[in-house]
């Protein structure tokens, strides 16, 4: 550093010198800065993902040498009902996930109209999210507990006890009941995305429109559903890889049993307490291809159906405040 | 009679709105609430009365206390505490410096490096580690709090991707004319964008800081001495011996959601237009 300071008011050779230094200087920045960086990634992320793929071909446990068997872990991952019920199971979470979303954009819309005490309302929907997940899988243990929280509400308002089911027991509805609780963590958390898009529309916008006579519901479908639809069909497909992953309602609530042990719970399982680290393995990759595959759908999707993947917000604004005018147009008649 | 027609439908809609809010507040609320009301109850009154009744008094801590002890919570507390700190910090800086050089560099390999991060954010994180578990024993990291916050480190991909696209918006002008000022790559960086960065660091923080705050997973596979529990793990504890004494245990989860809520009151705005900015990037 200090080398470059002291040529720089010299002749013409001294200007190479601070190029070449300039370029030393690029080269040392690049390679400290990228070190650790880097050598995290490789050591905890790129060694464990190929060893992952080689013991998915393996019949191995922990500390061992194993022998190798083929594609037969990835056959097990589909016959073997455990594996393959748990994939079913995320469906309950990928149809929480739905509801979730739509509540979601249904309290940011109401958000955006004026609500007095708005702040607290939503610290309080918001507020779920930043409880952690065990606590959450114990407030919700105890809520759906026979004869404690939620059966005492339905009683107080009249059900009569012998017709309340078993939360958690019952496999009818055990799994609604656990998919809910994600519902009730993340649904604030969603709100407050969506929400944060439909204010980066101008907020004159909503005014103007109302003024010029467009009712609420041309509001919602020519101003604020424009301006975040890329973001509620990127948290549509975040949910795909979302629903497979969950973890924490089943591990804590039901610890997995009587048909609710989602993916991760059942590859938890098979990893750390059956030692079937092969087939964990087998069940990671096949879950990491569904994750490639959603993601690939989504960059396709970006591409074909909405022009613009990376909107730049003047133009959104541009066409919010066109539709806005056509909103009013069909308001006011 | 057109004007009062549209009084009407908009006190309705006001009446709705109203409505749907306070109804989702209670579902939201009704939860914690019980679990307040049952954390002040000795064991007597809660075997005996509903879980919806009032507990006799606000001012019986002895549930807390017990729930304390038994989970060793204030270890807990230090070694989260100690955590998030360091962990904070470090992928702050780790993260920000790495944006940097991928964004205002253009080198061989910067095109591959940038892709193996990128594929790096879908690999599921639960997943990889059975195999991460045998790296972390052979380099003998397992039972250390620093084993646990370099595994955290070195999965952190968001705060990378929150400073990429905040670099994307900085404009390169103010690196080079820092530079025909004589500053040098470090300085450009340190003294001229790092302090520009403030938006991407409250994101980073928020974001980053509820993953650590929540992490149950990494810290159960890789904290196993009693003494190493984080807030996550030491609240787990509770399934053991106290099976159904919800007394203790929901002043247990009121004990790990307390610090949370008031730091919640106190950066309500931050963590908001953190999570707002993180998504519209993400």
């Amino acid at each position: 550093m200090s080398n470059t300071t002291q040529a720089a008011p010299k002749s013409k050779k001294s200007f190479w010198e601070i190029m070449k230094s300039r370029k030393g200087q690029r080269g040392l920045v690049i390679v400290l800065f990228m070190l650790v960086p880097l050598t995290l990634l490789a050591v905890f992320t790129y060694i464990p993902f190929f060893e992952m793929v080689r013991f998915s071909f393996y019949d191995i446990r922990y500390g061992q040498d194993g022998t190798w068997v083929g594609l037969k872990n990835y056959a097990e991952v589909f016959n073997r009902s455990e594996c393959f019920t748990s994939l079913f199971v995320s469906v309950y979470y990928m149809g929480g996930a739905i509801i979730q979303l739509a509540l979601a954009l249904f309290f940011a819309t109401l958000f955006v109209f004026k609500v007095k005490g708005s702040g607290i309302f939503k610290g309080i929907l918001f507020f779920p999210y930043l409880i952690c997940g065990i606590a959450v899988g114990f407030i919700f243990k105890f809520f759906y507990a026979r004869g404690y929280v939620l059966d005492s509400l339905l009683q107080m308002f009249g059900m009569n006890p012998e017709n309340i089911p078993f939360w958690l027991q019952d496999q009818k509805i055990n799994n609604i009941s656990l998919a809910a609780t994600s519902v009730w963590r993340y649904m604030g958390q969603n709100m407050i995305l969506f929400l944060g898009a439909m204010m980066s529309v101008d907020t004159d916008l909503y005014e103007a429109a109302s003024l010029d006579g467009a009712n609420k519901w041309h509001q919602f479908l020519y101003i604020i559903l424009p301006s975040i639809k890329s973001i509620v069909v990127l948290n549509l497909i975040l949910s795909i890889s979302g629903s497979l992953s969950a973890f924490e309602p089943p591990y804590v609530i039901t610890n997995g049993t009587m048909g609710t042990g989602t993916y991760f719970v059942i590859m938890n399982r098979l990893a750390h307490e059956r030692q079937k680290v092969g087939l964990a393995c087998a069940m990671a990759i096949v879950l990491l291809v569904i994750i490639v595959a959603c993601t690939v759908a989504q960059n396709l999707f970006f591409k074909y159906v909405f022009d613009n993947g990376t909107e730049d917000e003047s133009k959104a604004a541009v066409r919010a405040k066109k539709r806005a005018a056509k909103a009013a147009q069909k308001g006011g008649n | 009679m057109k004007i009062s027609k549209m009084k009407l439908s908009s006190f309705l809609f006001t009446v709705f709105k109203y409505g749907a809010i306070v109804l989702a507040s209670i579902i939201a609320l009704l939860p914690v609430c019980v679990c307040v009301l049952t954390a002040f109850k000795t064991t007597e009154e809660y075997n005996a009365t509903s879980v919806l009744d009032l507990p006799k008094s606000f001012l019986y801590f002895e549930n807390f206390i017990v729930a304390v002890k038994q989970a060793n919570m204030f270890r807990g507390f230090l070694n989260t505490g100690i955590v998030l700190v360091v962990v904070l910090i470090v992928s702050i800086f780790t993260g920000s410096m790495l944006a940097y050089v991928l964004n205002r560099f253009k080198f061989k390999g910067s095109g591959i490096i940038n892709s193996l991060f990128m594929f790096a954010s879908l690999i599921p994180g639960i997943a990889t580690q059975v195999t991460v578990y045998q790296i972390m024993y052979s380099l003998g990291l397992i039972n250390h709090l620093y084993g646990y916050m370099i595994v955290l480190m070195g999965t952190d991909i968001i705060s990378i991707y929150i400073f990429l696209q905040f670099f994307e918006n900085l404009s390169v002008s103010l690196d080079e004319s820092a530079i025909i000022d004589g500053c040098t790559y470090f300085g450009v960086f340190f003294k001229i964008l790092f302090p520009l960065l403030k938006p991407a660091i409250v994101t980073s923080l928020v974001l980053k800081g509820v993953g650590v705050y929540n992490e149950y997973y990494m810290s159960n596979l890789y904290l196993q001495d009693r003494n190493l529990k984080t807030i996550s793990t030491a609240l787990y504890t509770f399934t053991g011996p106290y099976g159904n004494q919800y007394n203790y245990i929901c002043a247990g989860v009121l004990i790990t959601i307390i610090p949370i809520f008031i730091l919640f009151l106190i950066f309500q705005e931050q963590v908001y237009s953190g999570m707002a900015a993180g998504a519209v990037k993400g």
